[in-house]
This record gives structure tokens, sequence and C-alpha cells, in this order.
């Protein structure tokens, strides 16, 4: 039990969203209405009952019945939709708020981070505030004296540590409230979403440096919607689902169940009526699927796991020459297209499959739109059909060591991500 | 609150290190529900002395950023209501003043005056103001009104200058009973943070505080003898006015520095008690309302 950091045990938290309005008929009613709810608000204050108590509003369990174990040293990931209640969550375990009902124990000194620049005052300027948020955050002075000079070059704002904040870049502002909390060093870490501001290059560092917070034993609780920052840096997660624990377990599968939930139909599209499917008279789309090597469709994939791409049409029309080409995009760039080679006859009337395989640790992690585009152009020019964003589906690397990041588990770039060998030879 | 518990007990230099955490006293942090009135928990509070220490230089170096007068605003204005008063109070009206100069004998009070209701008025919105940070980060919530109160110390220091200036220029000496000038600067304190903590605490709930402090402080003004002395109020009555517990503060402040009043310690008394049973009460009640603070600021 002694290695347990975290237990929860049916955690719940009601909020009241506000009670109903009452509709007022006349003068007379709303004049008593106005000094009754007054009165009724002050007895109710004398008690020492908050107001939403005393009203009969609609309420809602923004977290019921949670119950889950860390153990120390380990990351975990809380994943979920918007009010799934990570938030809520986040604020129980950081004792912001108290819960309604259930049980925490929490080993070890609690740092939580749930907004970067807590504390930071405008006026004051980048050292007043270091030493300002660091004591907000729960640093003793002494120790933000001794990791002063750290946190400064972390931030890369020296030449401005004397200039109050209000006259820095929101950039600066951002780099010097993170270092503030990067260089915070509690036990158990609680972190929301924090990353997700600031530039690229500064969101890597602060990616690499919740890496070495949680690989130096420390214990972890890191809430993003960043399913690749969730599966690098968390061995397990736990997902949400309308204030409910949906599921917990080693982060690529929860992550892996996740994305496939929110993503609707898993990894394919499917035109049930010819009629209205995209293509031509002599062409209709009939399907566009994802498969793994089982042959089950599936919108989330390990970044050694090969894939193919079905395409299924119908060809009204025989012999219909043609190509089928995909494009497989990410964050508005083209992270390559493919196309059948030569323009192939399609002799008979009725319906094909075009499949191309997509080798393993060939995409890099993140998520992916898949387009298609079928034509001819040599001997007659037309154009069949072409979708955008037609499927989508995500790529994640467990970092199990065997994928191109080997042991690698901090921010790298690009949209590809070949498995190559590499080779070192002492010279002389 | 007496469901979050922070067991301290581990020295924060050997949290800083890292190396094996397991093997130190590890702090216990038990969340649960709680009902009912909490305790006070002092412990916590004395854990996070530092962040109060912040706070306070926080509210101090950012109080008059900006402002051409700066620090002078600390004592413009008790010292230009003494003026008013004493051209209105003391000249025009010719309202007695225990047979010291009406200047002085008016300034006198408004110094501790200024810092109780500047105190008050500063702590009752203080909880409000730190919405964000309430709903961001844990810390014993007590600190917030307390820094606010505490905070006011500075601006009494510079009016207290002036203060001793201006008893030079009317050439009265201070009596032996100085050394009691720290309680009762203690007794303003405790009166301003027990008002202050139920007004901060309600106006989490109710902004309608917003509204009422101000008319507080000036009903309040009038019905402590800063215009006029106590003994305009025959004896029975004079100590049960007492029960503000500023009554208390003024008259002992005059007592001290300036002589006058010689039936002060009854006084002092009732008011000490008033003012304790405003800051109890208002630290208990601060506490019960603390665990919904941070949903509905």
């Amino acid at each position: 039990m002694s290695d347990v950091a975290i237990r929860v045990e049916g955690l719940g938290k009601v909020y009241r969203i506000g009670a109903q309005r009452v509709a007022y008929g006349s003068l007379r009613e709303s004049l008593t209405q106005a000094i009754q709810v007054p009165l009724r608000n002050a007895t109710s204050l004398l008690r020492g009952q908050s107001r939403e108590n005393s009203e009969a509003g609609q309420t809602i369990w923004a977290l019921k019945d949670v119950s889950f174990e860390i153990k120390q040293g380990e990351a975990i990931g809380v994943i979920g939709r918007n009010g799934a209640g990570k938030s809520t969550l986040l604020k129980i375990l950081s004792r912001i708020t108290q819960p309604t009902e259930g049980y925490a124990e929490i080993r070890g000194r609690i740092g939580s981070l749930l907004e970067v620049g807590t504390g930071f005052h405008p006026e004051l300027t980048g050292r007043e505030n270091i030493y300002l948020s660091g004591a907000i955050l729960g640093m003793r002075k002494s120790e933000i004296q001794r990791r002063f000079d750290e946190i400064v070059a972390f931030a890369e704002i020296d030449k401005f540590i004397d200039t109050p904040v209000k006259h820095y870049s929101s950039g600066m502002y951002v780099r010097l409230a993170f270092a503030v909390a990067a260089h915070l060093e509690p036990e158990v870490l609680m972190v929301d979403e924090v990353l997700a501001v600031g530039d690229l290059q500064f969101q890597k560092k602060c990616l690499g440096k919740m890496q070495s917070v949680s690989q130096t034993g420390r214990t972890v609780l890191f809430v993003s919607h960043n399913m690749s920052a969730i599966t690098r840096l968390c061995s397990t997660a736990i997902s949400l689902d309308g204030g409910r624990l949906l599921e917990s377990g080693p982060a690529c599968d929860v992550v892996s169940h996740y994305l496939a939930s929110t993503m609707g139909t898993p990894g394919a599209a499917i035109w049930t009526d010819p009629g209205s499917s995209p293509g031509t008279n002599e062409f209709r789309l009939a399907a566009v699927r994802l498969v793994d090597g089982a042959g089950m469709a599936v919108n989330v994939t390990n970044i050694e796991q090969p894939l193919d791409l079905q395409i299924d049409y119908l060809v009204l029309k025989p012999g219909l020459r043609f190509r089928c080409t995909a494009s497989f995009n990410t964050g508005g760039t083209c992270a390559f297209s493919t196309l059948e080679p030569t323009e192939i006859l399609r002799q008979g009337s009725g319906r094909y499959r075009s499949t191309v395989r997509i080798p393993g640790n060939l995409l890099a992690e993140g998520e992916y739109t898949v387009g298609i585009s079928i034509f001819a152009s040599r001997a007659k020019k037309m154009h069949y059909c072409k979708v955008d964003d037609v499927v989508v589906f995500q790529v994640y690397d467990p970092v199990s060591g065997s994928s191109a990041r080997g042991d690698y588990a901090e921010g790298l770039s690009g949209v590809t991500r070949p498995l190559l060998s590499w080779h070192t030879e002492y010279l002389r | 609150m007496n469901s979050v518990q922070d067991n301290p007990g581990l020295p924060p230099t050997a949290a800083a290190v890292g190396s094996s955490p397991a093997k130190l006293a590890v702090p216990v942090t038990i969340i649960r529900p709680s009902r009912g009135w909490a305790s006070l928990d002092l412990r916590a509070l004395w854990e996070y002395r530092e962040l109060l220490y912040f706070l306070i230089w926080r509210d101090v170096k950012v109080r008059y950023k900006q402002t051409v007068l700066g620090a002078a605003w600390a004592i413009i204005q008790p010292f230009f209501t003494m003026v008013v008063f004493s051209l209105f109070f003391g000249r025009l009206g010719g309202i007695p003043s225990d047979g010291i100069p009406y200047p002085i004998f008016s300034y006198a009070a408004l110094v501790p005056w200024t810092f109780f209701a500047n105190g008050l008025t500063q702590s009752s919105n203080s909880l409000v103001g730190s919405a964000n940070l309430i709903t961001k980060v844990y810390f014993p919530r007590l600190v917030v009104p307390l820094s606010s109160v505490l905070a006011g110390v500075v601006d009494f220091g510079l009016s207290f200058l002036v203060l001793l200036a201006m008893m030079a220029f009317y050439g009265l000496m201070p009596t032996w009973a100085v050394v009691w000038l720290p309680f009762l600067l203690l007794l303003a304190l405790v009166t301003a943070l027990g008002v202050g903590l139920w007004l901060s605490a309600l106006n989490v709930q109710y902004r309608d505080v917003r509204y009422v402090v101000p008319f507080l402080t000036q009903f309040w003004l009038f019905a402590t003898p800063i215009a006029y002395p106590s003994t305009l109020l025959p004896q029975p009555w004079r100590t049960f006015y007492a029960l503000n517990p500023m009554v208390g503060v003024v008259e002992g402040f005059r007592w001290a520095l300036l002589g006058t009043g010689t039936t002060s310690l009854p006084l002092v008394v009732m008011s000490s008690l008033a003012a304790l049973v405003l800051l109890v009460s208002g630290a208990f009640y601060f506490r019960r309302m603390e665990r919904t603070f941070a949903d509905v600021v």
C-alpha cells in the first residue's frame, strides 16, 4: 500500500446549474418576491448554508463514483471530452474545491498547475513575479532563491528580468510563468492542459521538462487533449465520460479507445445509396476504409503497424480506365500522396476494391486525414471523384523502444518517421 | 474544513533534493467532504506564512504604482480629513476636544481609523479580487483577507510619522502609556480582520457586500468618537458604547499619546472583548464558507 501515491475512492461532485427563474405574474407578485427572496436568502445565510444549496436548482454530477489508484512515480494521463469531469477531478485532488462525496488520499507534497501564470501581477517585475508566483504555487523562499538562475535561464528572459511583466510580450510572459511552475518540485504534480500555450519550440521544451519530471520518480497527473503527449508521457491513463470513469489502463489502449469513440465511425466512410455518393453517371464511390492487418476498420494505430487503405467503388459503364490516388494530410500539410502507377482498365461493370498498403514506421504521431481523388488524364481526361478528409485516423507511439523513437520520448518534429538504421564507428 | 489535513513534516529542502522521498516522513493529504463547522487549522496558516509575507509585500508594492503622489496618499487621506473636521466640527461646530487642540485631537483618531477603514474595505473585497487565485491553486484562504489588512500597516506607519510631527508642533509629549500603542494597533487590526472575514466570505456569495461596505464605513465613522470625544456620553452608556471596538482603539490612542480620558481602561477591555468575538466568529464563519469559495466566486 505504501507505494500508492494517489488513492481515489468513489469521488463525486455536484454542481448546481442555477435555479429556475420564477416568472413574475404581476407587480404585486414581483414585489412580494422581491421581499421574500432576500429574506429567504438571509435566513439560509444565517444557517450558514450557501445560497446554491437552499434553492431547488438543477444539479449536475460533474464527477460521480470515480475510483482509481496511482502508484508512486507513475505518470497518469486523464482524458475525456470537454465537460467529462477532468478539471473537476484535478480541482478536487489539488484541494481547490471539495468533493461532495468520496475520499481521496495523496501521499507527498502536492503541486498543481491549472493555469500558466497563476498569481502573476502585471505591475511587478519578472524578478518579483518569480518570487510571488513561486510562493503561491507552494515554493519556499529559500527554494526559489536557490533555483532563481535556473528559472531565468529556462524562461530565456534574462535581459528583461527587471521589467514589469505588463511590458512583456505574451510569449515572454508564458515562458516565465511556465519556468516558475516547471521548477516546482513536489512529489505529486498535477498539470492541466498548460502545454497548449507558447510557440511550438517552447511547447517541446515544456514536454521535455514534464518528461524529466516523471523520470525522477515523481507522480504526475496530466490532463490533456493532446493524445500524442499523453501516450508519450504517461504509462497509464484514465478516461472520463460524463463525470464517470470510463476506462483505466495502459495509456495507449485507453487513448485508442477514446479516440475510436470520439471519431464516430471507425476509420471508414461508407455510402449505401449509389445515387447520392460521390461520382458520375459512370462511376460511384462506395466506401473508403482504413483496416489493420486483421481486416478490422481502425482509426487509431500504433506507429509500427501497417495499414491498408481500401477504396470501394462501382463502375457503371464497362471499360473505364482511370487511377486512384490518395493523399495523407496533417496539420495543413500533405505528408505524402500515393497513386496507382498506371491507369488501369476496369473491364467489367460492378464493384471494385483498390487497396494500398501504408507500411508501419512511415507516418509520425498525430492526426491524419485522407483525401482521395480518382481520375483519368491520358487517353481521356475525366475526374470521377474527389473527396477531401474522407477518413481521419490517429497514429500514436507508445515508445516501446522498437519504433523510430527508440527510447527518446520527447518532442520530435516531422510528419514522417521512417525507421532508419544508424551506424557509428570509432575512427581513431 | 477538517477534511483537508496537511501533515507537514517534510522539510522543504528534502523535497527539493528529490532523491528518495519514500524514505522521508511523507505528508499525507486526506480529501473528503466536510459538514458543519470546521476547525481553524492555524497550523496550515503557519505553514503558509511565506505566502502571507509575499502577498503583503505584493499589496504594498503595487498599491501606489502608477500614481503621481505615490505613498503620499497614505498621509493625504487622514490629513485632509483632519483639516476638514477641524474646520467644520472644531471651528464652526465648536465641538469639545478634551482640552487639546482640535486638529491633533481628531488626527490622533483618524490615523488608526484610516488603517481600520482601509483594512476593512480591502479585506472585504480581497476574496473576490483574488478569484483567479482561489479557483486555480490551493492555500489556506484565510491568508487572503489577512494579508490585505496587514498590508495597511505600512500606510499606518507613514501617517503615524505625521502624527508624531504634529505632536512635536503642538509641544505634546507622549506619556509612558505609549507602550500600549502596539496593543491598540493590534486591536484595530483584529477588528478590521474580524469584520473583513465576515464580509469577504459573504461577498463571495452576495455581491451586495460591495455596496454595503462604503455605507458601513461611513456609518461606523460617525459611531466612533473621531470628530467628537466619547466624554459627550454619560457614563453607563460610554462603556456600552465601547462595544464598538473602534471606540476603544480611538480613545486608547488619545489616552496613550495625548494623555486624555482617564477612564479608558474599562473602555479598552470592553472593546477588546467585542473585537475578539468579531474575530473568532468571523474566522469560524469564514472557514465554514471556505469550502464553497472556489465553486461560487
